[in-house]
């Protein structure tokens, strides 16, 4: 019988007594990360790398802001608590190859690949000097010329499309990767199944994040998620996991970096389980019941991503005047951005009808 | 200067809340983040958060108000390097506040002047490439046609390669691929597992990463799946982004009905697609505008669903043998002149709106046969046209009568041909039911030619 002698190949493959069969392959990844965890930064770096982060708080949190001054309209979803994965994961990719796609949570992800945070804020306030001249909104943002594939607003569709820039890389045969970001929450979705068959099947160079926040909306990961440790969720398809500290940046840089050397050696893809936290509701309309707000402070004060590069950075010597100084300076960049969105006139109407088709017919 | 803290907006609809309770008090010391107050909106109880640092240092709205109008001032935060009791309001208005007229009831019944559709006038004088004396036509079949189109456009073009299922080693469920795995090989011709939303998801994904995908269903019955891709996808992002990323993918495949293969198997999605923005749509008939579309398809910037018929793959048509064969997107065609009455129609419908004509002549009723070819952007103006001369319109379309293609002519003649029609506008599609299997219920759920002659009678006041 077929499954009988199926079940018997198995046994035999996870004898492992054969270090280089591919059930050893799966782990091996997360046994390098498990054993070398932490980016060793210098103070330079980690300082580069804490600007980043408190930048996307600072500017998430004026968001937030303008979002309650009605400045800001529709859905707009914070990223505030998570910067350690978009700070981490971008650092480690070369701008220019490499390509990033991710849901409608994504400001931060695009102020990690370095992009104006004017342009992002007009955008959210709807003006014509917007990154998509207004037209898109938050969850709608694009740069191609950073390699910046959104902003893509229906739950899961970035995986495939992820997978779609991956196979260009591959097709071009250009050395890039891609960073395909999505939820606990997208990690149900269907299309994220066919998408790990196909880029298995294809050795497509894309790297799956799963940035687990706890809840898809208000929902938790254990109320939805029949296997919650969702680094695992590769293995049917035969790619090698990871499970990563997303609220270290050091150790999320390193697993990067680790990742990524893999899949540009044309090892197929590997998929990543960042283990994070949103501090806001899921968008700005959501009161956040579902989670008590004890849970929410815990977090904030024992395992927030910024406090933690801030203390280290004091340990290395850096001095609580030039921290101020940073975050002065910050704010004020913020501030400029706010004015900006604020003070940029709306798309012309003339701007209805156009993009709709690049060409005329 | 105190920073203001104002009424915030906690949902997309709310106007004014309820300050239910303060959770700090005056002179207390906040960072960003603490929560201030809580705040009940038209849906829910919020959490107030503090954006910046400093001391409380005035509380304006008390605990319990209610009724606060989004935008008014309801506490004082005094930064920290000045003194909590000498913080003052800021002098200057805040912009929302000063943004905010107040808004009658009838504020959004100002709806400005919407722009017009853009046109372009030399767009519009864009007719078939004339094809020079003395060139030979070939018999070939649609399936042949379609074939060499991609073929022709793959040499052309490396960034171009098809994907779907059955496309390469099968050689084509329908066989519309035949050779290309062979000419092309396995890195621009793949065999795609049976999953739908995931490969157009693929397809559209290189696009946007700047290849040009062809991505086939093997019917477009089975694109449901993947439909999401289709639209929110491709034809979508460029909108959305401004106009920033493109997504130059075909769609490509059969649709409409087979033959006896059943309810599921057997549906036209032209008018789903159709009503898209940001799509182009196009639906052929004949082997020549199967070729000549297909390639302009492929070298579009925009997203294209490309809608086939299984039934005529195997048809043959005289094809003109040129070495580029290409037809303007967004143009209709006359197939047949007529001066009595014009008949619309594209896809399948086409071929029995001819055999109508021929029988319709022979009555000494003369109709003219327009293939809409593109259904998005739609050829109006060729309707208007005919209808012009003719006075007299029937759409014909393979497919279900309510929001079809047809639904969408006949608006377009009454809003803008009314006075040049002589007779209401008819149409002949499908019946109104899921396709039944059993022969002679799906022989009458189907359109045929003695409906299209029938009703053409009607409008000519013959019958």
């Amino acid at each position: 019988m077929p499954r009988a002698a199926k079940s018997k190949a198995k046994t035999r493959k996870s004898a492992g007594d054969d270090p280089s069969n591919s059930d050893f392959a799966l782990r091996s990844l997360q046994e390098a990360h498990a054993a070398d965890p932490r980016y060793k930064a210098n103070r330079k770096k980690l300082l580069e790398l804490y600007e980043q982060m408190l930048l996307i708080r600072r500017f998430e949190e004026k968001a937030g802001q303008l979002y309650g001054l009605g400045l800001i309209g529709g859905f707009c979803h914070l990223y505030i608590g998570q910067e350690a994965v978009a700070v981490g994961l971008q650092s480690a990719l070369e701008p220019g190859k490499d390509s990033v796609i991710t849901g409608y949570r994504d400001h931060g992800h695009m102020l990690a690949y370095g992009i104006d945070p004017k342009v992002i804020m007009a955008e959210l306030t709807g003006r014509q000097a917007g990154i998509s001249k207004g037209k898109g909104g938050s969850m709608h943002m694009f740069s191609t010329e950073h390699g910046f594939y959104g902003g893509h607003g229906i739950v899961g569709a970035q995986v495939p499309l992820g997978a779609g820039l991956a196979f260009a890389h591959q097709y071009r045969e250009d050395g890039g990767v891609t960073l395909s970001y999505f939820g606990d929450g997208a990690a149900n979705q269907g299309q994220v199944y066919e998408t790990f068959n196909m880029a298995s099947l294809w050795k497509l160079p894309i790297i799956f994040v799963i940035e687990n926040n706890q809840y898809a909306m208000g929902t938790a990961v254990k109320r939805s998620s029949a296997e919650t440790e969702f680094y695992r969720r590769g293995t049917a398809f035969r790619i090698p996991g990871m499970d990563v500290n997303g609220m270290d940046v050091l150790e999320v840089r390193k697993a990067a970096e680790v990742a990524i050397e893999y899949v540009r050696g044309g090892n197929g893809p590997v998929l990543m389980e960042l283990n994070t936290y949103r501090y806001r509701g899921h968008s700005m309309s959501d009161p956040a019941k579902y989670r008590s707000r004890e849970e929410v402070k815990d977090v904030r004060e024992h395992n927030d991503p910024i406090e933690r590069a801030k203390k280290e950075l004091l340990k290395m010597g850096e001095s609580e005047d030039s921290l101020k100084a940073i975050d002065k300076s910050i704010r004020a960049k913020v501030g400029a951005a706010a004015d900006f969105a604020e003070s940029s006139p709306e798309p012309d109407l003339s701007e209805l009808y156009t993009d709709v088709l690049v060409e005329r017919y | 200067m105190a920073i203001e803290l104002k009424m915030p907006a906690l949902s997309p609809t709310m106007e004014e809340g309820k300050l239910t309770q303060w959770l700090v008090k005056e002179g207390d010391a906040v960072v960003s983040g603490d929560i201030l107050a809580e705040i009940e909106t038209d849906k829910a109880t919020m959490e107030f958060e503090a954006v910046d640092e400093g001391t409380i240092a005035k509380i304006i709205v008390n605990d319990g108000a209610e009724g606060v109008k989004v935008g008014t001032i309801i506490a004082l935060l005094a930064s920290d390097d000045e003194d909590a009791s000498e913080a003052q309001p800021a002098a200057t208005p805040a912009p929302a506040a000063a943004e905010t007229p107040d808004e009658g009831e009838g504020a959004g019944s100002d709806k400005p002047a919407v722009p017009a559709q853009l046109e372009n006038a030399e767009r519009k004088a864009v007719t078939d490439p004339q094809i020079p004396d003395g060139t030979e036509m070939k018999s070939v079949t649609v399936r042949e046609a379609l074939r060499d189109a991609m073929a022709e456009e793959m040499r052309r073009d490396d960034r171009i390669f098809i994907l779907g299922e059955e496309v390469a080693e099968y050689q084509g469920a329908y066989k519309v691929t035949q050779g290309l795995l062979d000419e092309f090989g396995g890195r621009r011709v793949i065999d795609t597992p049976i999953t739908e939303y995931g490969f157009a998801g693929i397809g559209a994904g290189a696009a946007m990463g700047g290849l040009r995908p062809i991505v086939e269903f093997m019917t477009f019955n089975f694109a449901m799946q993947a439909i999401d891709h289709i639209i929110n996808s491709a034809a979508k992002t460029n909108y959305m982004s401004g106009g920033q990323m493109r997504c130059p993918v075909v769609f490509r495949g059969p649709n409409g009905a087979a033959s006896r293969v059943g309810a599921q198997h057997s549906q036209n999605y032209a008018s789903w697609y159709s009503h898209v923005p940001g799509l182009v749509v196009i639906a052929p008939y004949d082997a020549a505008d199967a070729k000549g579309l297909l390639k302009a398809a492929i070298r579009c910037e925009d997203p294209v669903v490309f809608l086939e018929n299984e039934l005529i793959y195997g048809r043959n048509f005289d094809l003109p043998d040129l070495d580029d064969h290409v037809l303007p997107i967004g143009k209709a065609r006359i197939v047949r002149k007529g001066g009595d009455v014009t008949i619309v129609s594209y896809s399948i419908g086409v071929g029995l709106s001819l055999e109508a004509a021929d029988q319709l002549a022979e009555e000494g009723i003369d109709a003219e046969v327009i293939d809409l070819r593109t259904l998005r952007p739609l050829d109006r103006q060729a309707i208007l046209d005919s209808l012009a001369r003719t006075n007299r319109v029937v759409v014909v379309e393979e497919g279900w009568p309510q929001c079809s293609i047809a639904s969408e002519v006949i608006a377009i003649c009454m809003q803008d041909g009314f006075d040049d029609l002589d007779a209401p506008v008819l149409r002949v599609c499908n019946e109104d039911v899921p396709m039944p299997y059993a022969a002679n219920l799906e022989q009458v759920a189907l359109i045929n030619s003695a409906q299209i002659v029938a009703a053409v009678k009607r409008v000519c006041y013959r019958d």
